[in-house]
Formats: C-alpha cells, structure tokens, sequence
C-alpha cells in the first residue's frame, strides 16, 4: 500500500515537471539560438537600426520595427476592448438582471472560442473593406482592421476577470455607497471599479499579453511590410507574423537568417514575461485587502 | 409631528412576510431603539425608511412610509438616502483615504471647493469624535484604522452629507467594550442636531442610549414606548420576557 502511494506521488511529480521541463527547454533554446545571433550581429544594432531586411540581400537586423507593429496592433486592440470591456463588466455586475448575466456571459466566453484564424479572415475580407468605406486610404494590409478584431477577441478576457472581481467587492460597500445617496453610476465608477482595481488591473494585463502574442489575425490581415511607424492606415509585420513567415518559408534551418526569428521570439517573449510577472505582483499585493 | 413614521407596513421576501401592519412614529431629535430576537424584522423596518429594501429582489411592500409627513415612495430615493443616513452593522469604509472617504458624499453630490470639502470633512470628523485621532494622517487609507475607528469614520462619512435621521444597524456589535462606549457617546451627542433610529441586540445599550424603544417579534411590533417604561413596567408578557432575558 505504501509503495502505491509512492508511486502515485512519484507520477504526479513527473506529470508538474512536463510543464516546467517545457518551459525551460524553450527558454534553453530561445537563449542558445539568441546568443549564436547575437555573435554575428551586434544587440546595438539590434535594438536601434529602424530597418528589418533579414531576407533581402542588403541586411539589415534592427527589431524596432517589428516591435512597433507589434506594439501598434496591440495598442488599437487595447484601446478598443479595454472600455468596452470594462463597460460590460460593470454592466452585468450593476445593472443587469442575475438571468441576463447568467445568459450573456457564456455567450461573451464563446467569442474567445472562436479559432483566430477565422477573426483574421473576418478582419481582411469584412472590416477592412468595410474601413475603407468610412478612410478611403486604409491600405488593404493595415494595423487598425486586425487590431480592432484583436480587441474584440480579447474583450471576453477583460469582462470574464473584471466581472469576477466586482463580484468579490464585498456587498457591504455597495451599501454604504447606495446609502448615501449615490446612483447606480456613481456606486459602479466611483466604489466598485476602484475597489476591484488590481484585479481589474490584472485582466487588462493578460489581454495584453494575449494580443501581444496573437500571431494569426495579424498575419492574415496586418501584412509582411517590417516598417517603423505608427500610422495604423499602413501595412505593419509584428514579431509573431515575421516567425511564422520565416519558419513556414524555405530559409536554410542553421542559417543566420533563420536564427533572426528566435531573437525576435525572445523580444517577445521578454515582454510578456514581464506583463505576466507584473500581473502575478498585482494580484499578490493587494490580496486580502479586506480582512 | 413625527419625523419617520409607518402606517400598516407589510413587507415580504418572496413568500415569507417579514413585517406585519407596523405603524410607529419616530419623534424628531430623539434616540429610538429597535430590539428583539434575529429575524423579528427590526433590520427590515429599519431599512425600509432610507428604501434598501429595494435593492433586494422579490420583495414586496405595502403601507405608508413617511418622512416629515412625506410619502417616501413619491420622494427621489436617492435626495431620501441623503436626508436619512445609515451607518451599518460591519464598519464598511470605501478601500480609500479617511479623507476621501469622508468626501465621498460631496463629491457624489457635484462638490468641487476644495475648501469647502476640506471643512466640512473636518466639521463631520469632529461630529464623529475622530478628527483628534485622524488629524495629520488624512491621507491614510481608512482600512488601516482598528474596527472602532472606522465605524466612527463611517458615522462621519455618513453626517457629512448633512442628513436628518441617521439609521444605524447594530452598529456597535462588531465593536470592542471601549470602542461601544464611544459610539454610544457619540449617538447620545447626536442626539441633539439628528433623529436617530437603532437596531440593536444589547438591551443595556437600548436602555442606556434611547429615548424610546420598540420590541419587535415574529414581524410584529409587540410594544413601543419610553425606554424607562419598557424596561421597568412593559405593559406585554412578551416584552417582559424578553428584556428580563427569559428568552430571545
């Protein structure tokens, strides 16, 4: 009987260390290959020439504009999701009745079922044409149709956390608000969100780390043009395009050029390392602040 | 003249009645204790004269309600939480500053004299027997004071809007010894310029605190009357029973 115990304990182990033998082979090989880039190009260079031409015959290696797109299309999906986001949450918890909640919300969570290859047709072949109606410049390729689109995938991350926390704000201080005399509105902006704040804090960090490493919308309608600007009427390559580009094309695998990409993941993955641990403080930090 | 008054209230959630044809009327500047045993409706009543009870669903009143001969229910509920003020059973400070918190009723009501908030932040923490100890760490979040502290903080955030009555739920049961003897000074000072209605569960504290105390039963309103009366002569067996501590 014992040595079964063991035996489960011991399997269970195994299991946790898939995810952290996982995550630290990618790390492993994300650094390896980085440093075999870094050997050959100088990370001066790296982070400050505004060109990004690994493929062409004149090369260039500077990242800042496959940041710029990134952080573009990222940007425009915040920007949109992030108060109507919001505006749901407070929405649901303040004012809807607890049957219509209980029958939007899984509605909302199916947006973040949909496969994102299918938001990044939606995004080229309906809201860009339909863009172009209202900005007869919008290019075909642009930051703003896939960043839109991101938003709303993302929407149902921030309203499914943010509701969560405004429905852990004890009730007690919906009271005292109401109490006084406040409106609905009042209570919701002035009590509520402020007292759900970190967890609040924490959603909008998690859809930014989602949409700073969603790949397929920005592939399919954002364009393959690296270009530092941040005019979302223009063609833009994020990170995650210009990997899936080099990887799914015939670049030779030991080659200078194909080692590009795990530079360009690192950047990547150096950002949203430093969103999830910002979140995980956020969160840790103003636990129990009720008790 | 009353300043609170009910005629034939009935109040029910969802099937069950929780107040059965209540009248009583509540004299202006006096200290009115509402006692019995959990779930005699003393809570409910008190909640129906600032309307909370319309934040619970499926519940179903009837009867007058008045303030200053008023009909509540033909009042803007949010002018009538302004003029009757609650101060609840769990201190319940907004996660803000002890200023801030205090300022919150200015600021919802369009308040924007810094000066203005300023003194009257400083004239309600007075009113509430804090500001010696809250002067200079104003900016300190609220939650950060001991539990007696912030009742009196909500006491203050509550007079700050300038109400007429203060309704206070059990306020000082979840209070230390010393913590209640100072709320309880402070409501026999309040006294003076607000109509003050008190649920409470501690007979002493009613008898101490209150011009006049009702004894409510089963959502009935068993016997109202002087406090001196209801403890030394109540006119109900019930009543008798219940503040010798026969039962309840």
């Amino acid at each position: 009987m014992r040595r079964k115990e063991k035996l489960i304990e011991v399997l269970m182990i195994c299991c946790s260390f898939v995810t952290i033998l996982t995550t630290a082979g990618i790390i492993l090989i994300l650094t390896v290959e980085t440093v075999k880039f870094f050997s050959e190009v100088s990370i001066i260079h790296f982070v400050t020439d505004t060109q990004w031409t690994p493929l062409f015959t004149e090369k260039h290696y500077g990242i800042l504009p496959l940041l710029s797109g990134t952080l573009l299309t990222t940007t425009i999906a915040i920007l949109f999701a992030v108060p109507l986001g919001l505006i749901i949450a407070v929405y649901l918890n303040e004012y809807a009745s607890p049957r219509f909640t209980a029958f939007v919300k899984p509605i909302l969570e199916v947006l973040a079922a949909i496969p994102t290859v299918v938001y990044g047709f939606f995004a080229l072949q309906f809201v860009t044409p339909s863009l172009q109606k209202i900005i007869p410049d919008l290019n075909g390729f642009n930051a703003l149709s896939p960043g839109l689109v991101m938003g709303v995938m993302i929407i149902p991350y921030i309203t499914s956390l943010s509701e969560d926390s405004l429905r852990a704000v004890p009730r007690s201080l919906r009271e005292a608000s109401y109490g006084m005399g406040a409106t609905r509105f009042q209570t919701a902006f002035r009590v509520m969100v402020p007292a759900a704040s970190s967890g609040i804090i924490v959603s909008v960090i998690l859809a930014v780390s989602r949409a700073l490493g969603e790949t397929m919308i920005v592939a399919i309608a954002a364009g393959q043009q690296p270009k530092l600007t941040f005019n979302p009427k223009e063609s833009v390559e994020t990170i995650t395009t210009y990997i899936v580009q080099v990887s799914m094309g015939d670049v030779p695998q030991d080659s200078l050029e194909f080692k590009t990409i795990f530079a360009a993941g690192l950047t990547l993955f150096v950002f949203t390392f430093i969103l999830n641990s910002l979140s995980y403080w956020t969160r840790s930090r103003f636990q129990n602040k009720y008790e | 003249m009353f300043k609170l008054e009910t005629r034939n209230a009935n109040l029910w959630y969802g099937e069950k009645q929780a107040l059965k044809n209540i009248s009583i009327g509540i004299e202006p500047n006096s200290v009115t204790s509402f006692i019995g045993p959990s779930g005699c409706g003393k809570s409910t009543l008190l909640r129906c004269f600032n309307r909370m009870n319309d934040l619970i669903e499926n519940t179903k009143i009837k009867g007058e309600f008045l303030l200053d001969n008023t009909d509540i229910y033909d009042m803007d509920v949010y002018e009538l939480r302004k003029k009757v003020g609650m101060v609840f059973q769990k201190p319940n400070p907004f996660p803000k500053s002890i200023f801030e918190n205090v300022a919150y009723g200015l600021r919802i009501v369009g308040g924007k004299d810094r000066n203005e908030i300023k003194d009257k932040v400083e004239l309600s923490l007075k009113n509430a027997a804090l500001w010696d100890e809250v002067n200079g760490i104003l900016n300190k979040p609220a939650l950060s004071l001991s539990g007696g502290q912030q009742q009196r903080l909500c006491i203050a955030r509550t007079l700050a809007i300038e109400p007429t009555v203060v309704l206070m739920d059990e306020p000082a049961s979840a209070l230390d010894p010393i913590s209640t003897s100072k709320i309880e000074d402070l409501i026999y000072e309040l006294k003076q310029k607000f109509t003050i209605v008190i649920v409470t569960h501690n007979m002493q504290q009613a008898a101490r605190i209150s011009n006049k105390t009702a004894f409510f039963y089963l959502g009935e309103l068993i016997e109202f009357d002087n406090t001196d009366k209801m403890f030394t002569n109540p006119q109900n067996e019930r009543t008798q029973n219940y503040v010798t501590g026969r039962f309840g």
